[in-house]
């Protein structure tokens, strides 16, 4: 900074603001702006004018270029950032329209005059050449308008107005950026918010006890922060007033305020209000006080902020809540918003206002913590939290520990006031409120993990997921994770194998992963139970009455389309949770699992008969005539042996295939025969599980299975592998064919430490699936084992498979992540969409 | 897949001069490359009283899907699981059909050099097909067949004996035997018949294949009792493969990810030849009854929730009164029917501002449905599972709050009345359930209380004294008065 540019005007400019640069043709405006602002916060609208109409003087495109410059101007804005324009703006009409979109985004107008003589403005505009023939009038007329405008810009509706008179104060002003005074980003405290007090100064006392305060200061130097409504209907509000103003004034506390507050503000002033909703009880009470207390509530009321963003963003506490797009946004409408929230112009039977639930609708990172709606109990809807419960009313008075979110409270002494209507018994949305929304799944989409970092999700498979998740998938609230697909291991050049667990070893070794489990594939269907300990849990931690859980398959379809069954199989599930002691050992009282249920023919019957059978029937139907027939015309000389040795071979491999799809198949009788094998606990009550060790995993698992008693529940066989030594992987190796030998499904390899990662940072696959060469043709067909079929087929390509493997994982794994940290619903539920979304993407469907 | 034509003989008229006819060699084995493998044709017997010539398919399973679709890709990455493990290679399926024309070719135009006179004259036919897919089973087979003077001997193949409860496969097997027809009248019987019986939707048949069907049906076809069902299933197969290709491969993707046939999934939108039919005489009471209900209401801006394929989104475009009109629904392919329908694309541009289509799921909250004066949900809340409905609920009657709703629902107390219904059965597959009067009115009033609505009962079709009216719908009214209102009383 030079030192003749420090001696002249300081001019102080909010660093979220629409900035207004007016003055004329030729006054410095896009010098200024270059010299203050970056480049990027600039629009200009000769640069608007050029991009209409190839010319940036060219007045007949004016208007399309204000269309464009309103256009930027507005998604800088909305996006949180400073903008300056630059075009003369002498005309009160062009300012309008500015403040008009400073007043959409909720940004002070802030405007700055370069108020230059009209000749050195002249003799710049001659000495460029693409302005040298602007007629003088033109000039003349800005300076004029100029003129008439400066009285009125602060009645326009700009909130600071900087006039720089001459070129000497133009060239010598600096810019210095202010912060908002709702910004307290900085401030990370820890704080312990507290409701709604309306005058209940001995429950505010108590309370403050209870969090630990001494006199208003807090030993570990935490700070509290009041959301508004101190006064009114209580029976001390100046004793809540004068320890709360005690703490803002020593630095120990923060107050935005709230509707009371404001009323009682404005009834200080003088202003005619109405006594109503307690507002007496407050104005009887201060009688009592001194005129020099009366003075410092006007002010201190005065010097109330309308809402608060604190601790690098993670906080906004306001009295009525607010929408994100208010949050650190300064404009009449937030301070409303702020102090009354909203409602949605109709009124209930109580004739009071209809609340707009904008919390059902909160989208927002920040948590929201608010209070001006008594409720019973403070609940989290969608990261937001109404700490009013009434105390005034013989509720409670309620204070969040931030950042340990933590509720603490002390009981109503008595109800000091009668409420006009009965606290509402539910949380916002209603009692199958939490709803969902379709902005948060539909069309294109990209969701943030943490293990994979932004996944996409395209419209065309979000359009067929949000079809099966509405009209076949259970509850959103009972389907709390679906299950990622699984790439099968390289294509293996052994003879007569596609795919050889050679190949999976190969590829673990080479991702640095030594140790893998091998798992048994059962033959049956992947299923995800939610356990819940019993229905009160259900009912608190996933709000759903009449069950106690869920059993769903990979799109989230319920097993049974009769619940009774599936509470059965719960049942079952739940005691040998119980009788493994489990509950406790985990602390939880739910349990997310991972499972296969048997038999495949219990789920897929409709499949099996539309599609396995029937290829069964249609070939052990044809055969015996076809080879009858080509056996009589080689009798009768005809030269048929190659063909009929082919259909004998083909007669073959169509009985294997029968027996295959056969092995997966077996009668059952309400849960009799049914049978069902965990393989991973994925979460429990605060913490996902998914990156347990498998061996870990299993050990619980195995105790787990060890206590039913109804004989539903299967181990899963494991055998570990140490990809670095060929011993234990020529083990591995026999494992899996002895075990497809006698037809099992096959093996899936993992790694041991679960989630890994390589070492260029990349996820490695979270498991391989090894499918035995008889289960293969019920993938690829009777035939393929057939050599030439064989050599077409190990033509398959994994790469898209492998990557959408991975990106499903990723966000399976955010799911659980989300779910263990009690995160709303709609978050969630947007990864386990992903999810289901990304399963219709095309890839080969027979890896 | 294999099928084999006999004919008996004398020795003034011998059996063996079916090779003539056929113009193939008994004495030798004979293979024809054909599009989709490799055809061969033997005789398993040729002497002068008995003369058997077999068609024998073998079908190049891997070839057959990625004919399709390969592109270089070498697997056909998009093309639906059901295409590889599939009963082509077993089933004498349309590509027997086209294998059986291009062998045969002359044959099935009765031209014969050799034996002129025998071509143009009947002979003894036994015609054996192992295994026949069959959609209708052995008695359409019968139907389809006898009336052309065939003696039809149909027998069932079980799906497989080892589960016998899963009862029969859609496979018979076929015996044809006739005195009266001659060869070529045969042949081209089985290549419109084989593939009017397979009915299969996987395998795109070349447009001008249905020509050459028409053309094989000159002579028969048009006297036939069942022409309108062999012409139609002609034309719906063309519908759907087409549409199939382009529309829901997701959704195909979603049901083999979950181990569940296609069908049980893509099932939003009834067959093409079913729903192209004339809408059911209730079909058009609901229709009028929503209808008249809409304009007694005032309503001018309205959602049809699932809104299908658009039947009353058209009758509402073609009453002024209604100046936007909003088809929601979840199903994409059931949107494009109803956008065809419409004739969105080439409707005037004044007209298509009164209406949108779009994909929309009632399990959600959605913006995009505020504020309208009146939503319809005709025959949707039984199309969800129960412990889902309060989701709904919300979503319209919490969230989007139009003035007034209209529900209608069957009334499953009527289902007695229904003769073709069996006891027991809901009226449609996708049904999650259907109420009793008593169970709507109860539902409905408490949805109405719950949001502060004022609910009416109408009956829709004929009023059974004893289980009421077929369909019966709900009319709910806002009681909730917005504080203008309130303040003016």
């Amino acid at each position: 900074m030079t030192e003749n540019r420090t001696k002249g005007r300081v001019l102080p400019v909010t660093d979220l603001s629409l900035v207004v640069l007016v003055g004329a043709s030729g006054s410095g405006k896009s010098t200024f702006a270059r010299r203050h602002f970056r480049p990027t916060e600039v629009i200009s609208s000769d640069f608007c004018r050029g991009l209409v109409s190839d010319d940036e003087n060219d007045q007949s495109a004016t208007r399309d270029a204000f269309d464009v410059l309103d256009y930027i101007a507005g998604k800088r804005l909305a996006a949180g950032r400073r903008t300056v324009v630059d075009a003369t703006s002498v005309q009160q009409d062009a300012r309008r329209r500015l403040i008009d979109l400073a007043k959409q985004y909720d940004v002070l107008p802030i405007a700055i005059v370069l108020d230059v003589p009209e000749e050195v403005c002249a003799e710049r505009n001659a000495a460029r050449p693409d302005r040298a023939d602007m007629p003088r009038r033109v000039v003349q007329r800005h300076t004029r308008e100029l003129r008439r405008s400066l009285r009125h810009l602060e009645r326009e509706g700009f909130r600071k107005v900087h006039v720089l008179r001459g070129v000497e104060e133009v060239e010598n002003a600096t810019v210095v950026t202010e912060k908002r005074f709702n910004d307290l980003t900085h401030l990370t405290g820890p704080f312990d918010i507290i409701g709604d007090i309306h005058g209940c100064s001995s429950e505010l006392e108590a309370l403050l006890g209870k969090l630990g305060y001494a006199d208003g200061v807090h030993p570990d130097g935490r700070t509290a922060v009041f959301v508004g409504d101190l006064v009114d209907r209580g029976p001390d509000s100046p004793a809540v007033l004068r320890r709360v103003m005690a703490m803002v004034g020593s630095g120990n506390a923060l107050c935005v305020p709230g509707n009371h507050e404001n009323k009682y503000g404005r009834h200080l002033k003088g202003r005619k209000v109405q006594h109503t909703h307690g507002l007496a009880e407050t104005i009887e009470q201060m009688e009592g006080e001194s005129e020099e207390f009366t003075q410092q509530v006007r002010e201190f009321i005065d010097g109330l902020v309308s809402h608060y963003v604190l601790d690098g963003g993670r906080l906004v506490v306001c009295h009525a809540g607010l929408p994100e797009k208010y949050h650190g946004r300064t404009s009449g409408r937030v301070r409303s918003h702020a102090l009354y929230g909203d409602t949605t112009g109709e009124t209930d039977e109580f004739g009071l206002p209809v609340r707009y639930p904008w919390a059902e609708d909160y989208r927002g990172r920040a948590a929201v913590v608010y209070g001006h709606t008594p409720v019973p109990e403070a609940t989290w809807l969608n990261n937001t939290i109404c700490l009013d419960t009434g105390a005034v009313f013989g509720g409670k008075l309620t204070a969040l520990r931030w950042p340990e979110r933590e509720l603490v409270d002390v009981p109503a002494e008595r109800v000091w006031y009668e409420p006009a209507r009965p606290l509402k018994s539910e949380a916002p949305g209603g009692h199958d409120g939490r709803p969902l929304d379709l902005a948060d799944v539909h069309g294109r989409r990209v969701v943030e993990t943490r293990h994979a970092g932004r996944v996409s999700v395209r419209e065309e498979n979000a359009a067929a997921a949000l079809e099966v998740m509405s009209r076949f998938a259970v509850d959103p609230r009972l389907l709390p994770y679906l299950p990622p697909t699984m790439a099968p291991t390289a294509t293996s050049r052994v003879e007569g194998y596609l795919e050889h667990p050679a190949e999976a070893f190969a590829q673990y070794r080479e991702d640095g992963v030594a140790r893998v489990v091998c798992e048994e594939k059962h033959m049956g269907s992947r299923a995800v139970a939610l356990v819940c300990r019993d229905a009160d849990v259900a009912r608190k931690r996933f709000g759903v009455d009449r069950s106690t859980g869920s059993l769903y398959t990979r799109t989230g379809r319920p097993f049974f389309d009769d619940e009774s069954v599936t509470e059965e199989i719960l049942g079952r599930v739940r005691a040998a949770i119980t009788d493994a002691g489990l509950w406790d050992e985990l602390g939880t009282d739910w349990l997310l699992l991972d499972a296969e249920l048997m038999p495949w023919s219990l789920k897929a019957a409709g499949l099996l008969r539309s599609q396995y059978a029937a290829v069964g029937a249609a070939s052990g139907a044809v055969f015996p005539g076809a080879l009858a027939a080509l056996e009589s015309a080689s009798v009768r000389g005809v030269d048929v042996s190659d063909l009929l040795a082919r259909q004998r071979e083909r007669a073959g491999a169509a009985a294997a295939f029968t027996e295959a799809y056969r092995r997966y198949c077996w009668t059952t009788d309400g849960l009799d025969g049914v049978r069902l094998a965990p393989f991973q606990i994925l979460a429990v009550q605060g913490r996902s599980l998914a990156d347990l060790p498998h061996d870990e995993q299993l050990a619980l698992l195995d105790r787990f299975v060890e206590h039913d008693g109804s004989g539903l529940l299967q181990t899963t066989r494991r055998l570990y592998v140490d990809t670095a030594d060929p011993e234990s992987v020529r083990a591995g190796v026999d494992w899996w064919l002895e075990m497809t030998g006698r037809g099992g499904e096959g093996m899936v390899v993992k790694p041991l430490g679960a989630v890994v990662r390589s070492e260029t940072g990349r996820l490695v696959q979270p498991g391989i699936k090894c499918r035995g060469r008889e289960y293969l043709r019920i993938i690829y067909g009777p035939e393929y084992t057939r050599p030439d079929n064989l050599a077409r087929l190990r033509q398959r390509f994994l790469n898209h498979k492998r990557s959408l493997a991975i990106r499903e994982y990723a966000l399976g794994l955010e799911a659980l992540d989300r779910l263990a940290e009690g995160e709303p619903l709609w978050r969630v539920h947007e990864a386990v969409f992903g999810v289901l979304a990304l399963e219709s993407e095309p890839v080969d469907p027979r890896l | 897949m294999f099928l084999t034509i006999s004919t008996t003989g004398t020795p003034e008229r011998p059996a063996t001069d079916l090779g003539f006819l056929l113009h193939k060699h008994p004495g030798k084995a004979q293979a024809f490359s054909t599009s989709y493998g490799t055809a061969h044709v033997l005789y398993p017997e040729a002497d002068a009283e008995r003369c058997t010539a077999g068609l024998l398919l073998e079908v190049d399973p891997v070839a057959l899907v990625r004919r399709g679709k390969g592109k270089g890709r070498g697997g056909a990455p998009d093309a639906a699981l059901a295409q590889y493990v599939n009963d082509r290679p077993y089933a004498a399926s349309s590509l027997l059909a086209v294998a059986l024309s291009t062998v045969f070719s002359s044959a099935m135009r009765g031209v014969c050099t050799a034996r002129p006179e025998r071509a143009a004259q009947p002979l003894p036919l036994c015609i054996e097909v192992p295994a026949l897919p069959a959609r209708g089973g052995p008695d359409l087979v019968r139907r389809l067949f006898e009336p052309l003077g065939w003696a039809v001997t149909v027998e069932p193949v079980a799906l497989d004996s080892e589960f016998p409860q899963w009862g029969d496969s859609r496979y018979v097997r076929l015996v044809l035997a006739s005195q009266t027809l001659t060869l070529a009248e045969a042949l081209r019987h089985l290549y419109v018949l084989l593939p009017v019986l397979d009915d299969a939707k996987h395998y795109w048949v070349a447009l001008d294949e249905v020509d050459k069907l028409l053309r094989a049906g000159e002579g028969w076809l048009p006297g036939h009792p069942e022409q309108n069902l062999i012409t139609s299933r002609y034309l719906s197969r063309r519908w759907s493969l087409t549409r199939q290709a382009r529309e829901a491969l997701e959704l195909v993707r979603l049901a083999e990810a979950d181990d569940s046939a296609v069908e049980e999934i893509d099932n939003a939108v009834e067959a093409e030849t079913q729903t192209e039919e004339k809408p059911t005489p209730l079909a058009v009471q609901r229709r009028d009854a929503i209808l008249a209900a809409l304009r007694e209401s005032g309503a001018s801006r309205v959602l049809d929730l699932g809104c299908g394929q658009g039947q009353l989104v058209q009758a509402l475009l073609k009453d002024p009164r209604f100046t936007e009109i909003v088809g929601v629904d979840v199903s994409m392919r059931a949107l494009t029917i109803a956008s065809r329908r419409l004739k969105l694309d080439r409707m005037g541009e004044r007209q298509a501002s009164r209406v949108k289509l779009f994909q929309g799921s009632l399990a959600y909250t959605d913006n995009r449905l505020k504020g309208y004066d009146a939503a319809v949900l005709g025959e949707v809340i039984e199309h969800l599972d129960l412990p889902r409905l309060p989701a709904l609920e919300y979503a319209v009657f919490g969230a989007a709050r139009p003035r007034t709703v209209l529900v209608t629902t069957p009334n499953v107390e009527y289902n007695v009345r229904w003769e073709t219904l069996p006891a027991g059965h809901v009226r449609h597959g996708d049904h999650r359930f259907e109420w009793t009067r008593e169970e709507f009115r109860a539902w409905a009033e408490a949805v109405a209380e719950r949001h502060g609505y004022g609910v009416e009962f109408v009956p829709v079709g004929p009023d059974d004294p004893e289980v009421g009216p077929p369909t019966q719908m709900a009319v709910f009214e806002t009681r909730t008065v917005n504080e203008k209102e309130a303040k003016a009383a």
